[in-house]
């Protein structure tokens, strides 16, 4: 083997260096079975979340939360407070009275309550105090007097009661949105279809639980620049609201995203304490932290929306989809969030991979006086999943058919446009059910358990990213800045954030492909809104198509200078040279290579500092209807998935327990194979927890006049039912069903290497999977979620007449 | 809303010297007689690989070794590890090279987000333990789900968790038998 004509020494050593490590039939790097790239970082406890931080003279900071779910504020003495020791500054709302939302045509909330409060836990008054200690007993002293208004804490109750609205200004009464929907003659298509499926569907509320607690740090520097840390999924969307909030300009502050500790959406907008640190922050002159505590967690939210839902569905004879209408009320809780989103999201996400006939939706989201909901992994199309799958499931009984069969016949097909006019790319669901079907054995045991033992399918879809930014503009929603060294190394700067979900490392997956380094070369610089490029965030699973794309731009840009300085050393086209392993080599000539780092530092004399940009944004054209809300919920890519799932019902106690999944997932193309089972499992746990364990619910009420209560304390209306991570009961080890995560690659074209989303399609499917595995394994469908063991019991004894 | 009696400032301020072993050294630290020894690792030795997740004895997250037992460091008062033996997840590993067990979580995934991490491995070093000094070793999914029922994870469904911590006790523990019992022992 003889490498390039050198007689340096440096170079000479480089190439035994390159001749160890580069292996000669390595595995391929991109779709190869690798760990996470900042994996030991998180075995070693240096990986660093925001509370890890402890700057020096650093200061607490503890809110103040309302104990009703409705009242107006009467006054707030904050004087007992500031006289304590330790007390460095007190804040209350009037100080920070621009509102905000991370949607910027709802901005109903405030960094703390002005005038009212919509729910229990509602934040009033923040403190900064020398010590946790200081801080919490500083609240203590804190005097709100609140005038107590009728709480709504039933959605039904607060679409009928305009009269109690809990926003003074909002327009129709506590509807925070609406959305009418039609394509097609859905009427006509009920009125003449051989089969009409009418079904009501419940799914209830349910949150994300991560094991971190939200946390931030803000300090203020000479100059006056804000730095903020915290503990988000969208560190832009937060530097753009502490910017309107706090009437400071976007280029005095800057948003740090250490490593997060999960989020699933419930970090993806922002929240009280990141107003508070940094006005606590520019108040005080000294760093400030605050770390929610678990209740605080769950009080915070933004989780899944309850929805009530009513579906009529219309077949064929030979089981064809003629129509879908659909009516949803979403339980919003107290602001809007994302909620104009998720009501789009209702009606929107629903129409593949099945062709429909026809389709109406009429969703309409009320606000209540409880916790906000928001977006959960799946953002809004969890809950109608859940219940088109289970008509599906109906239907194939009324028509005799296997369920794999109906499913197949409804297929939308691939390159094809939906009902609602979005274009989708490629479609791998066929592949899905085949793969499903074969690996679970079903149509061994469809039908054919014994009783008590139950089998079910669903299918689901969804989007790679959002064509549009959450606010209006035509620049790209994700770019890098990339830049190689005369080490061998490949610096990448993202402002995508790594929630767990793994975007480091495919950033640094695509870079190494491209550039031929190994993993450990690739220094990734992520979410720091001073060094990095704006990524829009961890949010409707983006970034591995959106900041993927933009990466692999950049590294193609410097993978062909690197090549073609060293097709001009070795005389052949530029064309030729393969960047691998540490490695440029020339394939037609086996003998010939060069280590990386001497194609680099040969690049760097020709073209001086290897620097590239790159940068995506979203095709505009021709992916989705033109009619208002069109655009909501188009994506450049789609994914699929199907699950079957296998079920074991006590009838005595109807306790389900969750025997095994089998989820495949279409993920266009898997960079990382490891780390896409990853999210296939995760989400799959996730969906079968929500299905038969957790419930996310304040305590019930009903309107009443609190002037009749006898004492005038706080009642239980609004007061969450499960606080804790004890009483909100989340999977164990011991908890959880045998997973079987199975990748299919329908390699898209706008994915960067073919690649769609892995993170959120997969835990859709799993729910009705489970709800109608329980039917065939029992007979009795369970509509309602939670399929609890009460509920299965109530059905099993209504069915036998024991009741 | 006032919801408990004020604090007494005197008594926030009372102060204990601990004595106490952490990752095999020695160290004496003051704090405050109310502090967990959460909050000493965390905030006095600068050991800010144990989590706190939930602050009562829920997640397991802040789970540490204490005289070789998995312990609940936010359940634990500062005080009451006078004189015992702590090892957290800094510790783990043997002259800078990672323990099987951090090998492994990496190169399975059985991290995402990594926050339950250092917990689920103290425990799973604890299993590995019992496991070594057991007459007879047999290595089940059902004891590895047991011995990590007290660890949640929010990110991986304990899927490639409950492989990792396989692996690393036929890694470690070469005479034990393995037995295929499914994933947490479910099947």
């Amino acid at each position: 083997m003889t490498g390039p004509i050198s007689s340096d020494k440096t170079a000479a050593q480089l190439h035994r260096l390159a001749q160890d490590d580069g292996r000669a039939e390595a595995a391929p790097l991109l779709g190869g079975r690798h760990g996470k790239h900042d994996a030991l970082a998180l075995m070693t406890g240096a990986a660093g979340y925001t509370d890890d931080l402890a700057l020096p003279r650093m200061l607490h900071c503890k809110l103040v939360r309302s104990p009703h779910a409705h009242a107006r504020i009467a006054a707030i003495d904050t004087s007992r407070a500031e006289a304590l020791q330790g007390v460095h500054a007190v804040l209350v709302g009037s100080e920070l009275p621009t509102p905000y939302g991370v949607i910027p045509w709802t901005p109903d909330e405030h960094a703390l309550a002005l005038h009212k409060v919509r729910y229990v836990g509602d934040p009033v008054a923040a403190v900064a105090a020398e010590s946790e200690d200081v801080a919490n007993e500083a609240c203590r002293r804190i005097d709100v007097q609140y005038e107590v208004l009728p709480a709504l804490v039933d959605p039904e109750e607060a679409l009928r009661r305009g009269d109690v609205k809990i926003h003074d200004d909002n327009k129709h009464g506590n509807v925070t949105k609406r959305v009418q929907l039609a394509f097609g003659d859905v009427d006509a298509a009920l009125a003449e279809a051989p089969l009409v499926i009418e079904g009501h569907y419940r799914f209830h509320g349910s949150a994300h639980a991560p094991i971190e607690p939200h946390c931030a740090v803000a300090v203020v520097d000479g100059k006056g620049l804000l730095t903020v840390w915290s503990a988000t999924q969208v560190p832009h969307y937060l530097q753009r609201e502490l910017s309107k909030v706090l009437c400071l300009p976007m280029r005095q502050i800057r948003v740090i995203q250490p490593a997060v500790g999960g989020a699933f959406g419930g970090k993806s907008e922002p929240f009280a304490l990141e107003f508070c640190v940094a006005r606590l922050a520019q108040k005080t002159g000294r760093p400030v932290k605050c770390l929610y505590t678990r209740e605080e967690v769950f009080l915070a939210h933004r989780g899944r929306h309850p929805f009530d839902m009513r579906y009529r569905t219309a077949f064929s004879a030979d089981g064809r989809i003629l129509a879908v209408d659909s009516r949803a009320l979403l339980d919003g809780g107290a602001y809007s969030s994302f909620g104009l989103v998720t009501t789009y999201y209702s009606g929107q996400l629903l129409a593949a991979p099945y062709a429909f006939g026809s389709y109406r939706f009429d969703s309409t989201r009320v606000y209540t006086n409880k916790p906000a909901c928001g977006p959960k992994r799946g953002h809004g199309s969890v809950q109608p999943r859940f219940a088109l799958e289970v008509q599906l499931d109906k239907a194939s009984r009324a028509l005799g058919l296997d369920p794999f069969e109906l499913r197949r016949r409804n297929f939308m097909g691939e390159h094809a446009t939906t009902v609602n006019g979005f274009h989708v790319g490629s479609n791998g669901f066929l592949l899905c059910l085949d793969a499903v079907e074969r690996a679970s054995g079903w149509r061994d045991k469809w039908g054919r358990l014994p009783a008590g033992r139950g089998i079910g399918v669903a299918g689901s879809c969804y989007i790679s990213g959002t064509n549009y930014c959450i606010y209006p503009t035509e620049l790209p929603q994700s770019a890098v800045q990339m830049a190689l060294d005369r080490s061998g190394r490949v610096r990448v700067f993202a402002g995508t954030s790594d929630i767990g979900q793994g975007s480091t490392t495919m950033i640094a997956t695509i870079a190494a492909h491209e550039l031929g380094v190994e993993l450990d070369d690739v220094r990734v610089v992520a979410a720091d809104s001073d060094l990095c490029p704006v990524d829009l965030g961890a949010y409707s699973s983006r970034i591995t198509l959106m900041a993927g794309n933009a990466c692999a731009q950049a590294a193609k840009t410097l993978g062909m200078r690197v090549r073609e300085v060293v097709g001009e050393a070795w005389g052949v086209p530029a064309e030729r040279i393969v960047l691998a392993h540490r490695r440029a080599t020339d394939p037609e000539d086996p003998n010939r290579w060069m280590p990386i780092q001497e194609a680099f530092i040969l690049a760097e004399g020709k073209y001086g500092l290897l620097g590239a940009t790159g940068s995506y944004n979203t095709p505009k054209t021709g992916v989705h209807g033109d009619y208002r809300g069109g655009t909501i919920g188009a994506s450049p890519a789609y994914s699929f998935t199907a699950h079957v799932t296998e079920v074991e019902v006590d009838q005595e106690t109807g306790e389900v327990r969750v025997v095994q999944i089998w989820c495949a997932h279409d993920c266009g193309k898997a960079i990382s194979p490891v780390l896409v089972e990853g999210q296939i499992e995760g989400s799959v746990y996730m969906g079968a927890a929500e299905a038969v364990m957790e419930l996310h619910e304040v305590m019930p009420s009903g309107l009443r006049d609190p002037r009749q209560r006898r004492d005038s304390g706080p009642g239980r209306d609004g007061l969450l039912a499960a606080s804790s991570l004890l009483d909100y009961r989340i999977p164990t080890s011991l908890d959880v069903p045998q997973l079987s995560a199975i990748i299919v690659e329908a390699p898209d074209p706008h994915g960067p290497y073919g690649a769609k989303e892995a993170g959120e399609g997969p835990l859709h499917s799993a729910i009705p999977a489970i709800a109608n595995a329980v039917f065939d394994a029992v007979g009795v469908r369970i509509d309602h979620l939670p399929i609890s063991p009460a509920k299965v019991l109530r059905a099993l004894r209504e069915r036998s007449g024991t009741c | 809303m006032p919801i408990a009696e004020p604090l007494d400032p005197a008594q926030a301020r009372r102060i204990a010297v601990v004595r106490l072993h952490v990752n095999g050294q020695a160290h004496a630290v003051a704090a405050p007689t109310h502090w967990t020894l959460l909050e000493l690792l965390r905030y006095q030795l600068g050991l800010v690989g144990s989590k706190q997740g939930c602050d009562k004895g829920d997640c397991g997250a802040c789970t540490v070794l204490v005289d070789g037992l998995p312990t609940l460091a936010c359940l634990t008062l500062a005080v009451a590890a006078e004189g015992r033996h702590v090892e957290t997840v800094e510790g783990l590993g043997v002259g800078g090279e990672p323990h099987p067990l951090q090998r492994l979580f990496a190169e399975r995934g059985a991290a995402q987000c990594g926050f339950c991490t250092p917990g689920m491995l103290m425990s799973s070093a604890h299993y590995l333990d019992e496991l070594g000094r057991a007459d007879a070793p047999v290595i089940r999914r059902a004891d590895i789900a047991a011995a990590l029922g007290g660890n949640l994870c929010r990110c991986t469904g304990y899927t490639k968790i409950l492989e990792a911590v396989e692996a690393a006790a036929q890694e470690t523990c070469s005479r034990a038998q393995a037995i295929g019992d499914g994933p947490g022992g479910a099947a």
